[in-house]
């Protein structure tokens, strides 16, 4: 079962439709990377998934329960883009609060603390931290506790490269202990680090792919490129869906099978037998058409 | 519903003010400031702080922690913190009592220090015993605390919040019978002053200050209490987990 699964989603903000008939599949234990420019929808889509967001249509199911129910504020854990963090207290006052209210054991804080390396300001209220120190608080918040869905928008915005790298080895950690992550991000050299990319652009998913099909479908070798590359593709589409009829290439991508990650694929060679795979070997570009 | 997250709540509001010991200050002591002035300006008129001391002393708590109260939810909604608590297991209604709770405490020991300058440096006369105007500031800090919670579920702005008190306190003040006794007043503005929560407090003001005992009392209380509570199960209900 996936770990997150959106069927039909309809988000209005204003006036504006933000998605009219979103589907996608997020399977579990991976690092999802969600991608795309700013205002494209990746924190409506993160909201959605974390049951904050008002949705017109469709369903959101999160490890097997109804999006924002009950019985996942335990297991789903969400760090908004802004740093969400009580200013005024310090980064051990913060944590303990949280890890209360999820019911992660009084060891767990400073667990998170050394992971985002901040044990020497554990006593330093937040405002006196730098926006890059306040960002991993509020990003150890999300890892208190053990739960199976994190989302994290943007939680290494703003942070220098070798902070970044430290952070992705945490975020590799906790997926192989089985965690599933979403993580999205506009920084493009992170997306070589997930397992499976989502690239959005004004409301819809214009790849659902791996790093390696994504560059290698695109013919180029830095996610920069591709990711233009994709745009561009998807706006000449658009373009040609106008001229027809009302496009339905929209989003086809869910009901497409995943490609298979680098690890998958690796798996299956190793055990051709094991327990059916749910997906087909060859990894089709989930694009469908290529470009003209 | 969960008490530990109540409490939880309530201390970690308690421990973000710590960390503000100017707002400290200013909480518990402006409000004796302001009836000291009062006194002053009376000083020379026999009677009329006697008169006026007591429904002030129901006044300044009520102002205080509706402001402090919606300005910090407001706070909270607008840095993103509402949203994440929001995907956690607290009920709303924990974090309401839990913001309830602190600034009850706070309005406490406001009412206490107040009333003790009242009654000990400005020469207050009460007929009643002290407690129970004691008991009124806490109610009326309590019933501030709770419109304020509801106040800032309809403010978008800490700016907007702000205008809120004029629309929300003034005409309670002005219509509540301290400028002049609610009997008095035109009909429809008499039949106003009933529906609102602040008339009440300082009947039950007007009523310890002149010796009045039992239901004279304590049956205003009880609707100055009756209104608290319906303003935080508003404040709970306006809460919404899921925004656009």
């Amino acid at each position: 079962m996936d770990a997150v699964s959106v069927r039909d989603l309809h988000v209005r903000r204003g006036k504006t439709e933000v998605f009219t008939a979103l589907d996608l599949d997020i399977p579990r234990g991976q690092i999802t990377g969600l991608l795309g420019p700013s205002g494209c929808g990746k924190t409506t889509l993160m909201r959605a998934i974390v049951g904050v967001q008002k949705i017109a249509d469709g369903t959101v199911t999160v490890l097997g329960e109804p999006g924002g129910s009950r019985a996942l504020r335990r297991r789903v854990a969400y760090d908004t883009q802004a740093a969400s963090v009580y200013g005024d207290l310090t980064i051990q006052q913060n944590l303990r609060y949280f890890a209360r209210l999820v019911g992660a054991r009084h060891s767990d804080v400073d667990r998170v603390i050394e992971q985002v390396g901040l044990a020497d300001q554990r006593d330093q209220t937040i405002d006196s931290l730098s926006g890059g120190q306040e960002s991993r608080v509020s990003l150890a918040v999300a890892m208190l506790g053990a739960p199976e869905l994190l989302v994290l928008d943007e939680p290494t915005v703003g942070l220098d490269p070798l902070l970044r790298a430290e952070l992705w080895e945490v975020f590799r950690g906790l997926a192989d202990a089985g965690a599933t992550l979403i993580v999205s991000s506009h920084v493009m050299d992170e997306a070589l680090r997930c397992d499976r990319l989502v690239l959005m652009r004004a409301g819809r998913i214009i790849a659902d792919t791996t790093p390696d099909v994504l560059l290698a479908d695109t013919g180029t070798t830095d996610p920069d490129a591709a990711f233009l590359a994709l745009i561009e593709r998807d706006a000449r589409q658009q373009a040609r869906g106008r001229d027809q009829a009302d496009g339905s290439q929209a989003s086809a991508d869910a009901a497409e099978p995943h490609p298979l990650t680098r690890r998958e694929a690796r798996e299956q060679a190793e055990h051709p037998h094991s327990p059916a795979p749910e997906r087909p070997p060859v990894a089709p570009s989930s694009d469908g058409e290529s470009a003209p | 519903m969960n008490g530990m997250l109540t409490l939880a709540t309530a201390g970690r509001v308690l421990r973000q003010l710590s960390h503000d010991p100017r707002s400290i200050v200013l909480m518990l002591v402006a409000p004796s400031l302001l009836v000291g002035l009062f006194a002053w300006l009376f000083s020379d008129q026999e009677g009329v702080f006697d008169q006026f001391g007591g429904p002030i002393l129901a006044l300044f708590p009520f102002i205080v922690m509706f402001l402090i109260t919606s300005i910090t939810t407001l706070r909270e909604r607008r840095s993103g913190t509402l949203e994440r608590l929001m995907t956690t297991p607290i009920a709303k209604a924990d974090f309401i009592l839990g913001y309830g709770l602190a600034f009850g405490l706070m309005a406490t020991l406001q009412a206490v220090i107040t009333v003790t300058f009242a009654v000990w440096v400005c020469g207050l006369e009460v007929e009643g015993p002290l407690w129970q105007l004691g008991l009124v500031a806490v109610v009326d800090a309590i019933l501030g605390t709770a419109l304020g919670l509801l106040a800032s579920a309809f403010a978008r702005t800490e700016f907007q919040a702000v205008q809120f008190m004029p629309l929300i306190v003034f005409p309670q003040i002005i219509l509540g019978g301290l400028f002049m006794p609610r009997e008095d007043m035109p009909e429809a503005l008499y039949q106003i002053s009933k529906v609102l929560p602040l008339s009440y407090a300082i009947d039950t003001i007007n009523a310890v200050t002149a010796g009045d005992e039992g239901w004279d009392v304590f049956g205003p209380l009880l609707v100055v209490v009756a209104f608290a509570v319906g303003a935080l199960i508003l404040a709970s209900l306006t809460l919404r987990r899921r925004t656009a």
